[in-house]
């Protein structure tokens, strides 16, 4: 019995940038042999996230030392073929006809001008399955318009509603790079499922900016039949009260709060310490704490400003009110005792830049566990994927260096 | 009503036990073809009191969050917490291939209904759960809310103003929805194991997990620099952290996104100097923009001086304009610059032209109401079925006949009693 969920799933992987390669990962993890596919030193055109990712100790240089390239790469094989020669797109067929799994996501268009669209790659592997991800889809006016995650996020209507009513909207970063992933994992391992029971292949053309708008869909139906445009709140919710994050002690330091029921405003209070602007009329009700909202998370924060973090915390779960720290990349990695229980972090080890520690995938399978492996080195797998993957001999791989194909 | 002829995931069922925390992964199933089935509590499940609703009736068959996240599925009214009730899921389970829960650790098992039970019921069965913090742990009976998720896995703390708390998504619940996909995608793969060798298994999401993920690149940050990224500075290729740059601009009529350090000649395409360009072309374009190398323009080499003489004259030339006059511009440029868009742009504006040119709007009949409304479309274009709503979601045991009488041959004088004694 096969002990990893994916096993025996081949994927050739042209992906770059973050969401490509993120899909792959979650595969790779899961026991998928993914031949992760990039020009070379010499041929450029490789993942930009070597050069553009932030280095161990902040040191950059090489195409090996980007932290965020091999956090982001674990489990792959790599491959290096000059994809701007005829020979490399040769190749680069090899390796699809030997795939389950096709994945890419440039911007639309570009695997077509290769020579690697899905139509011609058809011809060499009938039933393969071929995810496309770019930002607005294959098709449509805008399927030439790449950009990056920042930027949907703001075209998808995520950046207007974060931050503060009474100023611009809060920056956000590539939100929607993590959105996009398990939306195309979701779909290649459908695909794979149905081509099982059918024997067909299919294209997957995911466009980002469709997917994400799925976690607008209130909004969305709200606009459509209401014709109202939701704000932003900041960290209000409608129907809770207090609700925020409160200042702690120490330096930027907080935690948030959420009382939703009587109950939890009376085991709330029992928590301060019962004080007297408690018993005042005006928060009894959640409609009273909702109308003097400001002067009540001003009240609140009286008392959190007095307690750690944590201690907010534990004090309020222990009397069932949900709270939680704000925590901080460094209390990710290095306080936090759930996440160390669940074995989060996987600590690796990389032949460049030494010891590093990355996440495993958010999902976790009770019986065939995933298995985090270190990212490759740029062409570490060339031998390997030539040789025993496409039955290459020396003499055809000393020729395919000659012409520059391979590095 | 369009119903799916053939899903991807058609032959499968799925036996939805969620609350808000799992809604979404269901409703992908279902989009995908899978029979999905929602389960909820006779007086109907709390989530239909979350807002906004239909024509702002505050009703449990109104709730636009639970259509948008309920679409796709079939509802059947069931309390598995009495011993009825409980046969009758059996029943369910038998003929499953799903059952996804989002209950706090423990309580399936409680009940009787916990992996190993469901495993002898139906050895292939996999089961979903989706908690806050993971089945097991020193934190796995923490109560959760979308804004406790968020803090405690580290996203939030990087986003805001410095001069105010961190923020959040104001709206709806974004790292249950995260949790959701994830699972799905999870569901899946336990799937593709499962026909091949039978054994099903238990799917376990934390929610703080999920939320971490979007920390990833915060995390490596500090594993690899041991350095704390400042909030609402984003990723950190901006290695002179002292000066702060400007990402979002007002425009005429709300906001644009635009950096723009990062994308000289060397970055391609040149996007930098494209914007120059059309700033020079409305006569907008100071001196210094004209004559700015932006090969040099990488984030090292920024002074105060060079932001401000750089962020002045576009911060005029963005107030100048409208979200709707800077897309065209920007794609007729060919320029990485995007209006702050909202819903009204995305269904009615600019931004509506692509989406409607690849058919992406549903449109799904609500005969309750009179009406039909527009809802998102296919996740993924696919060649072959598209994944995409396939019905609108269901009323409070809606299909309480159609799956019990029908299916299962439960007479009626029996769902009588039953829904007298409260069972559904």
């Amino acid at each position: 019995m096969p002990k990893k969920a994916l096993e025996g799933i081949k994927v050739a992987d042209f992906a770059w940038a973050f969401v490509g390669p993120i899909t792959t990962r979650t595969l790779a993890s899961y026991g998928a042999e993914v031949i992760k596919i990039e020009g070379g030193v010499k041929a450029g055109r490789m993942d930009a996230q070597r050069f553009s990712g932030f280095f161990k100790d902040g040191v950059p240089g090489g195409v090996d030392r980007s932290s965020d390239f091999n956090m982001v790469n674990t489990g792959k094989l790599s491959v290096t073929l000059n994809l701007a020669h005829p020979k490399g797109v040769e190749v680069a067929k090899r390796f699809v006809a030997w795939a389950d799994v096709v994945v890419e996501n440039f911007a639309g268009g570009v695997m077509q001008k290769m020579g690697l669209g899905y139509e011609e790659l058809r011809k060499v592997k009938p039933d393969v399955i071929m995810l496309s991800s770019c930002m607005m889809g294959q098709t449509g006016p805008e399927a030439w318009l790449g950009g990056v995650g920042p930027n949907l996020t703001a075209r998808s209507s995520i950046t207007h509603i974060v931050g503060w009513p009474d100023r611009a909207p809060a920056y956000l970063g590539p939100h929607t790079d993590y959105i996009t992933p398990p939306l195309n994992v979701l779909a290649i391992l459908a695909a794979l499922i149905y081509r099982r029971r059918t024997g067909k292949g299919q294209y997957l053309d995911t466009s980002q900016y469709e997917g994400v708008l799925h976690f607008m869909a209130p909004l969305l139906l709200d606009y459509s039949v209401n014709q109202r445009v939701a704000n932003r709140n900041g960290n209000r919710l409608a129907y809770a009260a207090p609700h925020g994050a409160y200042r702690c002690c120490g330096e930027d330091r907080w935690c948030a709060i959420a009382v939703f029921t009587d109950e939890e405003w009376e085991r709330f209070c029992q928590v301060i310490g019962n004080p007297a602007w408690t018993n005042d009329p005006r928060f009894s009700t959640l409609l009273g704490r909702k109308e003097n909202e400001e002067v009540l998370d001003k009240l609140v924060e009286k008392w959190t400003i007095n307690h750690s973090a944590e201690e907010v915390m534990s004090m309020m779960q222990a009397a069932g009110v949900a709270a939680g720290v704000l925590e901080t990349a460094e209390d990710l990695l290095e306080h936090d005792l759930q996440l160390k229980h669940r074995h989060y972090f996987w600590n690796l080890e990389h032949p460049e830049v030494g010891q590093y520690r990355t996440a495993r995938p958010s999902f976790v399978l009770s019986k065939t566990p995933c298995e985090m492996r270190r990212a490759p080195l740029l062409g570490e797998h060339n031998e390997y994927a030539l040789k025993e993957v496409l039955s290459m001999s020396d003499a055809e791989i000393a020729e395919l260096v000659i012409e520059g194909v391979i590095e | 009503m369009t119903q799916q002829t053939e899903g991807m995931l058609s032959p499968c069922r799925v036996l939805d036990l969620t609350d808000e925390k799992g809604l979404l992964c269901g409703k992908l199933l279902g989009d995908l073809g899978a029979d999905v089935i929602k389960v909820e509590r006779p007086s109907g499940d709390p989530a239909r009191n979350i807002g906004p609703f239909y024509h702002d009736e505050a009703d449990p068959e109104k709730s636009l969050f639970w259509f948008a996240f309920n679409a796709s599925k079939r509802g059947i009214t069931l309390d598995i917490e009495t011993a009825d009730g409980r046969a009758i899921f059996k029943k369910l389970v038998k003929t499953a291939d799903f059952v996804i829960e989002s209950f706090p650790p423990g309580y399936m098992d409680k009940l009787g209904l916990g992996y190993p039970e469901l495993e002898k019921l139906n050895p292939g069965i996999i089961l979903v759960s989706i908690t806050p913090f993971g089945q097991t742990g020193p934190y796995k009976d923490y109560k959760v809310s979308d804004i406790v998720a968020w803090a405690m896995g580290g996203y939030m703390y990087q986003w805001g103003d410095p001069d105010r708390p961190p923020v959040r998504i104001s709206h709806h619940s974004q790292a249950y929805l995260e949790a959701a996909t994830e699972a799905a995608a999870g569901a899946i793969a336990a799937l593709y194991h499962q026909e091949l060798t039978g054994e099903g298994q238990q799917v376990d999401v934390s929610i703080q997990e999920c939320v971490a993920w979007y920390t990833h690149y915060f995390t490596g940050v500090w594993d690899a620099q041991k350095r704390k990224q400042p909030r609402g500075t984003g990723m950190p290729q901006a290695y002179n952290l002292d000066i702060p740059i400007t990402r979002l601009w007002p425009c005429k009529d709300g906001y644009v996104s635009w950096v723009w350090w990062g994308q000289g000649k060397r970055s391609s395409p040149p996007f930098a100097e494209w914007l120059a360009e059309w700033m020079e072309s409305k006569g907008m374009a100071a001196d210094f923009i004209r004559e700015w190398d932006w090969d040099i323009a990488g984030y090292m080499s920024l002074t105060q001086e060079v932001v401000d003489s750089i962020e002045e004259p576009t911060g005029k030339f963005f107030m100048a304009h409208t979200r709707a006059e800077l897309l065209e511009g920007a794609l007729k440029r060919h320029v990485q610059l995007y209006p702050v868009s909202t819903p009204e742009d995305i269904m009615k504006g600019t931004p509506s032209v692509q989406l409607t040119a690849r058919d992406y709007w549903v449109e799904l009949e609500h005969p309750e109401l009179g009406a039909s409304i527009t809802y998102p479309g296919a996740f993924a274009y696919t060649s072959a079925v598209l994944p995409r709503v396939s019905r609108r979601a269901p009323l409070i045991g809606e299909h309480n006949q159609e799956i019990y009488e029908r299916e299962l041959g439960i007479p009626r004088e029996q769902l009588q009693m039953l829904k007298q004694a409260g069972v559904i």
